[in-house]
């Protein structure tokens, strides 16, 4: 009776699985997914709007705070944008410095991420103890930046802390615990058999349509896809270190964790080659512009969670003209419809969760247009301010009485 | 009729199985805090939690059926608190008994589940839905090994009295040591009837929110839990009198003290295998328990059978 019929339910905008609004539509048929609607637009915040109205060393903490988790991915390729507008030379031990904390930035994030995975297939006992040792990380990075997530490192022309060689002795004795840790969970993820279970064979994405779809980062990488910014085009100090872009030809759910935790012990050599490597001299050139020059770059960045790109256009003034910020999982989300088609609802959470989401960078505010008309329904701020009036009025409330009683009581008053 | 009366509400009826169940509740969330590196829930937790949930608001959505809606809760609490009833506590001999009363205890904690599925069925929510008909997707998978398990313990003891069974494995103890298989099997179906992890499909947070019990608030949820935590004692309990039938008979006290260690080992062990595993999925928990745990526990038949041959010779 119940699998003959056809249904829609709702996962998001507001859902246990999702840690940000968003919506997902699901159709079912039984527990099987037949289609998915995906819906953006729950979480824009305007900030490349707002960002014009900012000067540039205003922008890079307001470019900071897009995201929670990659936010040295954004200011950097952000700033490395201005920096190529302004021809400014950055010193090379701030190019190490910034490497160095965007690799600490991605081990936290991939911990983070696998905690994330372990509680959507209902293993709490994986995020309890990933999430404990990403402390270890956390506290590293306060020690080297003052904060645990928005680093607020970099400045125009270098960073704005050095290390000192105490702090190089912490990170290094950090790393060791942590890659032992990351051992221990590499073995749990591949031998663990409900892990396995939950995971292989779940949101298949083959080697071509990863490259359609354009998928970036991880959940490219576990499709055989070796896309890596940090090796195509170098930024930062990655020209300098060896590393080898972890690739895997799972190409589901397993492939994507698998490339994860690799990535994870492949950011812990790294760091250990920075620290070793890392130049003496200043960590910023002196007297950084206020104003920049008029131009437009584009930048690149392998952010934990794929490529981010940043488009700065300047005009010559202290505020940039148009900034415009393409986060990783826009280019994901789009493989996660293909990936659900005619999976379990089960499977649902963990495939959202696989390319590891991160709705409130991404998102944007949309237009939805009529298929036929093509007709777009945009209200303005008046409009939607009468519809809310014309819609409470009509279920026999009006706002505009208590409007008026509320401001004879502050009269009164 | 006073006597009956505070055999049903007081001991060992409502009073003790809540506040017990309530204990077990603590219990098994500060282990499985301590197994996770957390500080865990302090005692009074689960109490404060039940009192708080009495003292809300509750709301009956508008397309439910207000009367199996807010009857379910009831009848949950009270099979399972009935189903308690003819398990001995500190010796063989149970509340009430009757030869055949293992098939009613049994019989009387599959009704919670039918419960949580008319509730959440009825409750007109679609997450609830799909909850309620994993509920009892899950139950035609993890009830038949469960039952062979437990039936075949009493097949070796010759007969369908709870009471029997203990006092016969109670005078053999390494008899019992032979139902070892059939002790896992039941401990393992025993976390598909109590709906957790790897079984907690028709709950499953990060999928249907909440499952059966989505709609359900206030003092309906409060009495619901408390139902699951009184099930997790009386599975716990039941497990305990066929499986561990071992300080009987001694003095009350002593035979008390045991019987509340018994039930904690039990618990303890569910508390254990729920930090070990990632949630299943419906499939493959159906096929998991058809393939695996059935044929295990027919072994654990053919066993008794063989053992009981050799005794009567």
């Amino acid at each position: 009776m119940h699998n003959s019929k056809e249904f829609k339910i709702p996962i998001g905008p507001q859902h246990p699985a999702l840690k940000e609004p968003e919506s997902f539509s699901v159709a079912l048929r039984g527990e099987k997914i037949l289609g998915v609607d995906i819906r953006l637009g729950y979480n824009h915040r305007g900030i490349e709007k707002a960002c014009e109205e900012r000067s540039y060393v205003q922008d890079i903490y307001l470019i900071e705070r897009i995201c929670g988790i990659c936010s040295h991915a954004h200011a950097t390729a952000f700033i490395q944008a201005v920096e190529e507008i302004a021809h400014l030379a950055v010193p090379e031990r701030a190019l190490y410095i910034r490497t160095l904390v965007g690799e600490l930035e991605r081990v936290h994030s991939h911990l983070l991420w696998l905690g994330v995975a372990g509680h959507e297939i209902g293993f709490d006992t994986l995020l309890m103890y990933t999430w404990r040792d990403r402390e270890i990380v956390m506290d590293i990075l306060a020690d080297l930046t003052g904060n645990r997530v928005n680093y607020g490192i970099n400045s125009i022309g270098g960073v704005r802390r050095d290390i000192s060689p105490a702090q190089v002795k912490d990170v290094l004795k950090a790393v060791d615990k942590l890659e032992e840790r990351t051992k221990y969970y590499i073995e749990v993820a591949t031998e663990e058999t409900t892990i396995i279970k939950r995971l292989s064979g779940v949101g298949v994405l083959a080697y071509d349509d990863a490259i359609k779809l354009d998928a970036v980062g991880p959940t490219a990488r576990a499709s055989g896809v070796a896309r890596d910014v940090r090796r195509d085009d170098p930024y930062a100090a990655y020209d300098k270190i060896q590393f080898n872009v972890i690739t895997d030809t799972h190409s589901d759910v397993y492939g994507r964790t698998v490339v994860r935790v690799k990535e994870l012990m492949e950011s812990y050599g790294m760091i250990r080659e920075i620290l070793k490597k890392m130049p003496e001299g200043p960590i910023a050139i002196k007297a950084p512009p206020r104003r920049i020059p008029a131009g437009e770059a584009i930048s690149r960045y392998e952010a934990p969670r794929g490529e981010d790109v940043h488009y700065v256009k300047s005009n010559g003034t202290e505020k940039p003209e148009r900034v415009k910020v393409r986060a990783p999982t826009l280019a994901n989300v789009q493989a996660v419809k293909h990936m659900l088609k005619d999976r379990f609802l089960a499977d649902m959470p963990i495939v959202i969760a696989a390319i590891d989401p991160c709705f409130s960078c991404t998102d944007r505010s949309i237009a939805i247009e009529d298929g036929k008309s093509r007709k777009k329904n945009v209200m303005t701020w008046q409009e939607l301010h009468d519809y809310s009036i014309k819609w409470h009025r009509e279920r026999g409330f009006d706002p505009a009485e208590i409007n008026r009683k509320f401001h004879k009581t502050m009269e009164g008053k | 009729m006073l006597a009956s009366l505070i055999y049903i509400l007081i001991f060992p009826g409502f009073a003790f199985l809540g506040v017990f169940g309530l204990f077990a509740e603590f219990f098994d969330r500060k282990l499985y805090a301590r197994l996770q590196n957390r500080v865990g829930p302090p005692w009074f937790q689960p109490f404060a939690d039940f009192i708080k949930l009495l003292g809300k608001e509750e709301i009956v959505p508008c397309d439910a059926n207000p009367a199996m809606f807010t009857l379910v809760p009831v009848i949950a609490l009270s099979t399972v608190v009935a189903a308690f009833l003819y398990i001995p506590l500190w010796n063989t001999t149970s509340l009430l008994s009757f030869n055949g009363d293992i098939i009613v205890i049994l019989y009387l904690l599959t009704i919670p589940t039918l419960a949580f599925f008319i509730g959440g069925w009825y409750s007109s929510s679609l997450f609830a839905r799909i909850g309620s008909v994993r509920a009892v997707t899950q139950l035609f998978a993890y009830e038949v090994p469960l039952f062979i398990g437990i039936l075949s313990a009493a097949l070796l003891a010759n007969t369908w009295s709870l009471s029997e069974i203990m006092t016969f494995y109670n005078k053999s103890p390494v008899l019992a040591l032979f139902n070892i298989l059939g002790f896992g099997v039941s401990l393992i179906a025993l976390l598909g009837k109590l709906e957790k992890v790897p079984f907690d499909i028709p709950e499953a947070e990060t999928e249907i929110v909440a499952g059966a019990f989505t709609e359900y608030s206030g003092k309906f949820l409060a009495l619901l839990r408390l139902t699951l935590d009184v099930e997790m004692v009386a599975g716990a309990a039941l497990l305990a009198a066929v499986f561990l039938p071992f300080g009987l008979g001694a003095n009350p006290v002593i035979g008390f003290i045991f019987f509340i260690a018994k039930v904690l080992f039990v618990i303890a062990l569910i508390t254990l295998l729920r930090t070990v595993f990632a949630r299943l999925r419906i499939d493959q928990m159906i096929s998991f328990c058809w393939k695996r745990m059935v044929p295990v526990a027919i072994l654990q038949l053919l066993i008794c059978l063989i053992l009981k041959g050799v005794i009567q010779r």
